[in-house]
């Protein structure tokens, strides 16, 4: 076993890992975030996307061994310091962008990702853009909207009703 | 202007709060101390002779606590099936043992053998390697028609592998068979429904807690009904009687009907713990759900339309084979049956239906409800060969369903498959449906489509379905083997909060939102004092869970039995304090008033004299209010709808791409509809990913070929477009106390068929004449194929 740091959501954490255990492991089990999800075993579904130094990253396709000392960013560390939602989550309430909640996380964080590169995305660029990022629950209508939303555009006008 | 509060308001959902912030708290996420891991042994090939399982190495190794095999089940019962059909000569469908751990044989990919608990995770997997399994393999059992006749058995103790041989309705099947021979145009179809894997985006997960100190056992799990898991595992199973047992269903991500059903890992977890003496968790990898999940609809289907010369529909005659898989799992039986055959009149007058439906053992993984369940298998048979017939008769797909159409007026309306439409207005929909989806612009569209070499095509179909499942008399003389009613707890605080306990389970349909907006409405108080209770058995009165659209209808209405029960308590209370009789009170925006005074006594006021009775008619009232009620329905409830879908066919490469999707639905009142709306778009999706996109596919030697999300392909962002909805055509349920009917199902039941006749009708227009019919999913190699075979 052996100890792994790096900084998660602005505070600096350690856990025991072993060589084969995943940063998604690592969050969830060993730091107890749970927020970070696991929908499958081929790094399709995108539920467990959190963000590297930046970028975002599928966190069951990386080793904690290999991001040791890095800067993470996880769904705990996305709302407003006085702890309410964020502007991507409150857009995800407002416009019902999710109902069982387990992709959730993986689609705020690469729609975080997506809004960080492209700060005006069309409906086009959200859709390619989450492509790694499956759901089964609200068919994408009202996640494009949140993220539209959530750019400053009025999805309203853009998605028809 | 819209509603802001109560029932019609699309509140905004209160559960998105803990979701949005990573502090939802599915299985997954509960670790309990001291736990212990489980990890399966399962079967590599579809059907096999156990020769031996060698355990030895597996139980030598680091952390490993048991490895289980059958023989630690010999004195357990067997998986239970809830529902037994009985056939066409009246005899009960043929019935196998369904064990924890394969006993003799394995019975398709994924079948557990043997099961190691270990310490740790890592642990158990590589005992798990570990465990020696020697199989004899066998022919493996795939095609359903040669399986029926017979060959290699299944469960050889059975003797056959035709499940049953059903009819519907036995007696009806002469005069439909006299209908076809005088009808002046027969229409005829062959076509499966394609097989199809839930994929809830939360993987199954079950927690089994043994503690010795009280006896009783925990089990944490997935689930859409928990009650209905307590009772069958602890009755049939485990025996296990219910007040040693809890079931709690904490946040579950999604079920879409997979979550509904007792799954052998529950009972091994349960059992397992109180062997080991230490909590067992499972969580099933993705891989294991593609093999293990029940999948869905995997029918075979020939179907034959009667008409007479003005295309009047005359008589319907199907015949299926329905894939049960290698057990029967929960409701299986009921699914190609009840929940099919019975919907086979669709939005229409045809006066004779005969359904024969088939049910075959096959090497597969069981089968059994996904969303729609059945309505989808009979929605897509019957709008497919109503739009073959309307092209074969040269009537446009619209005209010949309106004609057709039960119409405003002859409602209640008696269908030949038994069930009885209460309400409903199928012109009304259509005629929404062609003014949403501009129909009258398709010319130029299409059009335009063509300048790019692009072949455009529209489809319409209607769908009714049967939810708000059920009145339990009914159920009953089918062959359930449950009741069918739903239940509510209403508790109210001594400072005016309400808590209701539920036995539905909200596991993405925003009951904690949607149930406080009904209690709002009722009693005048803010949604925010309204809290909702679901997922435990120790907590909930006992019900029977969430599936087939019946949380509102049937839930809804128990806890709006409840809500009344406290009401009319409550107004004895007030009339006391009032110095009035309670036929006189009035209680409107959480105030109880005298009718025509102006003596009033507010909300919270009545619920303090109630928990502290100093001024309270003790004598005549109980103190407290807290009320429980059992709604069972008296009739399913009938939503129904017209779908419109454009869709542009790249004759060069088969490429189907959806441009428009158009759904006006009749959900009869709608309570919050921004989730009525989501529900809808969730349904569309699956349904046009069943069209276009998804399959489950066995090789001939039962090996699962699409096994994970790089094989099955899911509807992604980028494969559906933006949805028009609505839902504005309302006629109320008569027989519940909301008038509602249900929406979860609508859309997965409804969508397939308008997308296979769009791209039907796209390669039609587009001169391929002799293309009439393309299995889903419709891929581009096949509709290339269609185009040039």
């Amino acid at each position: 076993m052996t100890k792994v740091t790096m900084t998660v959501n602005g505070r600096s954490v350690s856990a025991e890992t072993e060589g084969r255990t995943l940063l998604s492991q690592y969050l969830r089990e060993g730091l107890g975030l749970t927020g970070t999800h696991v929908g499958c075993d081929t790094s399709q579904c995108g539920a467990c996307v959190v963000h590297v130094d930046g970028k975002a990253v599928k966190s069951c396709t990386v080793f904690a061994q290999d991001v040791a000392g890095a800067t993470v960013t996880t769904i705990e560390g996305m709302a407003n310091a006085d702890g309410t939602l964020g502007t991507i989550q409150q857009a995800f309430q407002d416009h019902h962008g999710l109902q069982c909640g387990f992709c959730t996380p993986g689609m705020v964080m690469s729609a975080a990702a997506l809004l960080a590169e492209n700060a005006k995305p069309s409906e086009t660029d959200i859709r390619h853009y989450l492509e790694g990022n499956i759901c089964r629950c609200t068919g994408y209508h009202n996640i494009v909207k949140a993220v539209l939303a959530a750019s400053g555009q009025d999805a309203s006008a853009v998605a028809a009703e | 202007m819209p509603k802001d509060h109560g029932i019609g308001a699309s509140s905004k959902r209160r559960e998105d709060v803990r979701f949005l912030t990573g502090k939802g708290r599915y299985t997954d996420d509960i670790n309990l101390r001291g736990q212990a891991h489980a990890v399966f042994v399962r079967s590599q090939v579809a059907h096999g002779r156990i020769r031996s399982v060698d355990t030895a190495t597996a139980e030598g190794m680091p952390g490993v606590l048991k490895v289980f095999t059958s023989a630690d089940f010999s004195a357990k019962g067997g998986i239970p099936c809830g529902w037994c059909v009985t056939d066409r000569a009246g005899k009960p469908m043929l019935e196998p043992k369904h064990p924890i751990l394969a006993e003799g044989k394995v019975r398709y990919v994924g079948d557990a053998i043997a099961c190691v608990v270990a310490e740790t995770l890592e642990e158990a997997r590589d005992a798990a390697e570990a465990v020696d399994v020697d199989i004899e393999e066998l022919p493996a059992v795939m095609d359903m028609k040669a399986a029926a006749k017979g060959g290699a058995l299944v469960h050889d103790d059975l003797g056959s592998n035709l499940c049953y041989d059903w009819g519907f309705i036995e007696d009806s099947k002469a005069a439909t068979d006299a209908a076809f021979k005088t009808a002046h145009h027969v229409t005829t179809l062959e076509l499966v429904n394609n097989r199809l894997v839930p994929n809830a985006m939360e993987p199954r997960v079950a927690i089994g807690d043994y503690s010795q100190a009280g006896d009783d056992y925990t089990l944490y799990t997935t689930s859409q009904n928990p009650h209905v898991i307590r009772l069958l595992m602890g009755a049939f199973v485990l025996s296990i009687p219910e007040h040693k047992l809890r079931v709690v269903a904490p946040d579950v991500g999604g079920g879409f009907g997979s979550k509904i059903f007792h799954y052998a890992e529950e009972a091994f977890v349960t059992h397992a713990s109180k062997v080991v003496n230490r909590p067992v968790k499972w969580t099933c990898t993705r891989s294991e759900s593609f093999m293990t999940d029940a999948h869905g609809r995997d029918h075979v289907t020939k179907i034959e339309l009667a008409l007479d010369k003005d295309g009047h529909f005359q008589a319907i005659r199907t015949e299926t084979y329905a894939n049960m898989g290698a057990y029967l799992s929960t409701f299986a039986p009921s699914v190609p049956t009840y929940l099919h055959g019975t919907l086979m009149a669709g939005n229409y007058k045809t006066p004779n239906i005969y359904v024969n439906v088939k049910a075959v053992f096959t090497n597969t993984v069981p089968v059994d409800a996904y969303r729609g369940a059945g309505r989808p298998e009979a929605t897509f048979q019957l709008e497919r060969v109503i739009d073959k017939a309307a092209r074969e008769m040269g009537i446009d797909p619209i005209e010949i369903r309106r004609r057709n159409f039960v119409q405003p007026n002859e409602f209640p309306y008696q269908t030949p498959v038994a069930v009885a439409y209460d309400t409903g207005n199928y012109q009304a929909t259509m005629d929404k449906l062609v003014a949403m989806a501009d129909l009258a612009g398709f010319e130029k569209r299409r059009a335009d489509s063509a300048k790019k070499g692009l072949l455009r095509g529209l489809g319409v179909n209607c769908y009714i379905e049967a939810c708000g499942i059920a009145p339990s008399n009914l159920v009953g003389q089918l062959g359930a083997r449950a009741g069918l009613y739903e239940s509510a707890t209403v508790r109210v605080n001594a400072t005016g909060g309400v808590v209701v306990m539920t036995g539905s389970h909200s596991h993405g349909q925003g009951h904690e939102t949607a149930f406080p907006q009904v209690i709002s409405e009722m009693i005048g108080i803010p949604e925010s004092q309204v809290e909702v209770i679901h997922g435990d058995t120790n907590n909930t009165p006992m019900g029977m869970g969430t599936y087939g659209s019946r949380s509102l209808a049937v839930g809804g209405s128990a806890m709006v039995k409840a809500a009344n029960k406290i009401i009319n308590k409550a107004k004895k209370i007030a009339a006391h304090l009032l110095e009035a009789s309670d036929t006189d009170i009035e209680l409107k925006d959480g105030k109880f008033s005298v009718a025509g005074t102006d003596k009033s006594v507010d909300w919270g006021s009545v619920c303090l004299a109630a928990y502290v009775p100093h001024n309270y008619p003790l004598e005549d009232l109980e103190p407290g209010l807290e009320e429980t009620a059992f709604y069972d329905p008296s009739n399913f409830t009938y939503p129904a709808g017209a779908y419109a879908c454009e869709v542009e066919v790249d004759p060069e490469t088969g490429k189907v791409t959806i441009c428009s999707f158009a759904a006006a639905d009749d959900f009869g009142n709608v309570v919050n509809p921004m989730i009525v709306e989501g529900q809808v778009h969730g349904g569309l999706a699956q349904g046009i990913g069943q069209a276009l996109l998804e399959a489950a596919v066995y090789d001939e030697n039962g090996q699962l070929l699409s096994g994970s999300y790089m094989d099955y392909a899911m509807p992604r962002a980028g494969d559906v477009p933006f949805y028009k909805v609505d839902h504005s055509c309302q006629t109320p349920c008569t027989h519940n106390p909301l008038g509602v009917k249900g929406c979860g199902e609508a859309g997965a039941i409804g969508s397939p068929p308008a997308v296979v006749n769009a791209v039907i009708d796209a390669l039609q227009r587009g001169g391929h004449k002799h293309v009439t019919h393309i299995d889903m999913p419709v891929s581009p190699s096949r509709v290339w194929t269609a185009i040039h075979g």
